[in-house]
């Protein structure tokens, strides 16, 4: 028994900035002091505060410390742990408030949060089964196997209104039961864990942090349609993530909890892991089993849908890990529960990675229906620096972005797809005045060139021509009838692309045109870039009656392109500048300006 | 894993070992003085008594926790229980076994061993 539990975040975010050098720094202060045997030091999934990693929690107090040093490991176990004086200094400035320290709860980050898919994640070490079930672990698979009949699980998901999480929305209790309704000696249950959208990584925080949940979700997806094996199909890209699944798996195994005949019920199934390589059009459902297969990542038509006809030709289901996150705690607690939540037609939570111009980047899980605003201004701190918010980018290369004028906008499925974006997987890119739109369209389609799998000309070549196009307007070479031309060869791509790769690549360019129009018109016509982002379209130059000559800025220019003497005007040659900023960034006057 | 039964037995077990990470509003608290006198005077063996003896009765409403020098270095170990709508009972001189009583009368029974506390000091 220990009397004191040090979290330290073992995600991939505080991983990188130094968790695992705090933990050792922890177990070797600790040994020093003598407290092994009365304080336990844990390694754990993700907080959420990616921003202020590394980040450690030590309770009974709730104390939590942020960008936390090694060299400030020593005055914590000899003040808190040792003597029982929490360390203010090192406190996350939220939870201090003149001399008393708030709980984490009551903080605007996480005080509007309700955690579901992400609950055990910071909480458990995840690489311990004996803590997940301490947190009534496997109790769901339990309940399942002894009490239920496949079709009561079926009609429960029905209940709950839970929807796929991976970006579609399609429900999940209905996919169960076409896939239950196929008949055939073999089934499969997948786990879509290749997560590729730039800019989300709840899915590989689910794994890291609470990988048992998707176990136990899967082998209750497979008693639900009659399956005995399970893939999960996880990207190379998330090796943490990997490494705990594997251990979590061996665990399982090992007590029974995967393997034949599990809880005496005659019930057998098991679960491989499968490392994609990268691909992004692997995260479509077609393409993932046809990888799986070991052949080249290529979606297929459909019909025939994987529920009648998917993996090695065998009725399967997929779904996506926070999907699967959520089902066991649909079972215990009931599927009235789950559909308390969220709005009429999205129930439950939706976790999201923020990310961009925000102060708290991190992951947040709100009930769905939460507004833009609310995440942005209250959970996410608003936009640092003082700018101002201008759009938010949500569902990556498929989505679209949300302008300011809508952020009051309550974030569903249904929502999202009325104001021409989407759920995607969630990732949650907040753009302030100083993102150029047009680039933004031409980043994502970038992206989908790149990854575009090639099997289909409109998804091939039309995503090509569109960012040829994109590119162009950025050049300060489009025309109006570009844009016309760029809008109608979207439609042609939506409605003819063979899987959602392609269908959904131009949203980006078509959000952006319908709500940013007057920015891609101010590059046709104009030719600039109100944001200054396009480097054809600005040019730099020094305000002469600002200008000091203190040479700082000539000092900076890596192409030699300012010239002046001392104390005198400076002046930059417009050939010879590559536009680089670090000028403007440099003057202590202001004198630099960009048009 | 052959039953449901077993699970929720291994599940209780665990349990006990995460009780620190819980919320703890409306617990009874036990707190240690551990600073140099605390240390000095012998706190370290009573605050894991306390623990042992707490994880032993599967006690859940209780935090164990430690802090610095209360300010009477010389009834040091001094351990404080402070419970939610009672007054707060300051224990002296403690030792192992005088904090197990206290875990089984005070914390389980509700009644207050005197004869340890600081009014009991002459």
């Amino acid at each position: 028994m220990y009397r004191s539990h040090v979290l330290v975040c073992g995600g991939t975010g505080c991983t990188s900035s130094g968790s695992a050098k705090i933990i050792e720094a922890f177990e070797d202060e600790i040994r020093q002091v003598g407290l092994e045997n009365e304080v336990k030091v844990v390694r754990t999934g993700c907080f959420g505060l990616c921003a202020l990693g590394p980040v450690v929690i030590i309770y009974p107090e709730g104390s939590f410390y942020s960008r936390v040093n090694p060299d400030d490991v020593k005055e914590i176990v000899d003040e808190h742990l040792l003597k029982g004086r929490i360390v203010k200094r090192l406190l996350y400035t939220e939870t201090v408030e003149e001399d008393t320290v708030k709980s984490l709860n009551e903080t605007d980050f996480y005080k509007k949060q309700m955690r579901v898919a992400l609950r055990n994640c910071g909480v458990i070490n995840p690489e311990d089964i004996n803590e997940y079930i301490a947190y009534d672990g496997y109790q769901a698979l339990g309940k399942v196997l002894t009490e239920m009949t496949p079709d009561d699980v079926i009609d429960v998901m029905k209940r709950s209104g839970l929807r796929g999480r991976g970006g579609a929305g399609f429900p999940t209790g209905l996919k169960w039961s076409f896939a239950k309704a196929s008949v055939d000696d073999q089934k499969y249950v997948c786990c879509n864990a290749d997560e590729g959208d730039p800019g989300a990584f709840m899915d590989r925080s689910v794994l890291e942090g609470d990988p048992h949940a998707v176990l136990e979700a899967m082998a209750i997806a497979g008693y639900a349609i009659g399956a005995n094996q399970g893939y999960i199909y996880v990207r190379a890209e998330y090796p943490i993530a990997v490494k705990r699944l594997e251990i979590a798996i061996g665990q399982a195994r090992e007590m029974g909890l995967l393997g034949k005949d599990i809880f005496g019920s005659g019930f057998d199934f098991d679960i491989e892991l499968r490392l994609g390589a990268g691909a992004f059009v692997c995260g479509e459902e077609t393409a993932l089993m046809t990888s799986i297969e070991g052949h080249r990542g290529e979606p297929r038509p459909r019909p025939p849908f994987p529920a009648v006809k998917g993996l090695f030709g065998k009725p399967s289901v997929l779904n996506n890990v926070e999907t699967y996150a959520n089902i066991p705690q649909i079972i215990l607690k009931g599927p009235e529960w789950f559909s308390s939540m969220g709005t009429e037609k999205s129930k439950g939570t939706k976790v999201f990675a923020l990310g961009g111009k925000i102060h708290n980047t991190g992951l947040v899980e709100v009930p769905m229906g939460t507004t833009l605003r609310e995440i942005v201004e209250e959970i996410g701190g608003g936009v640092p620096n003082g700018k101002k918010f201008k759009a938010a980018q949500t569902g990556g290369p498929s989505g679209g972005c949300i302008p300011a004028s809508l952020i009051d906008t309550e974030i569903d499925y249904d929502n999202l797809i009325a104001i021409g974006s989407m759920m995607g997987s969630g990732g949650l890119i907040v753009m302030d005045e100083d993102n150029c739109m047009v680039d933004i369209a031409k980043f994502f389609l970038e992206f989908t060139v790149d990854e575009s799998c090639g099997k289909c000309t409109p998804c091939r070549v039309g995503t090509k021509r569109l960012y040829e196009m994109l590119d162009k307007i950025t050049q300060g070479r489009g025309t109006l009838a570009d844009l016309d031309k760029m809008e109608e060869l979207c439609h042609y791509i939506k409605e003819n692309a063979l899987c959602g790769l392609g269908q959904t690549a131009p949203n980006p360019v078509l959000s952006t045109l319908r709500y940013f129009r007057d920015e891609y018109e101010a590059h046709v016509v104009q030719k600039t870039c109100p944001a200054g982002v396009c480097k054809k379209l600005v040019s730099y130059s020094i305000l002469a009656d600002k200008c000091r000559g203190c040479t700082l800025c000539a000092r900076q220019c890596p192409v030699n392109a300012i010239s002046g003497t001392v104390k005198n005007p400076h002046v930059i040659d417009k050939e010879k500048c590559i536009k680089c900023g670090a000028c403007i960034e440099k003057c202590k006057f202001g004198a630099i300006i960009k048009k | 894993m052959k039953s449901l039964a077993e699970l929720q037995a291994l599940r209780d077990k665990m349990k006990n070992n995460m009780g620190v990470r819980g919320d703890d509003t409306g617990n009874i608290r036990v707190v240690v003085g551990m600073a140099t006198c605390g240390i000095a005077a012998g706190a370290r063996p009573v605050l894991q008594a306390f623990t042992e003896e707490a994880a032993a009765r599967g006690l859940t409403n209780v935090t164990i926790s430690q802090t610095g020098c209360i300010g009477i270095c010389q009834y040091e170990p001094v351990v404080e229980v402070m419970e939610p709508g009672r007054e707060k009972v300051t224990y002296i001189r403690m030792d192992p076994d005088k904090a197990e009583r206290v875990v089984a009368e005070h914390l389980v029974g509700g009644k207050v061993v005197a004869e340890y506390t600081i009014g009991a000091a002459k």
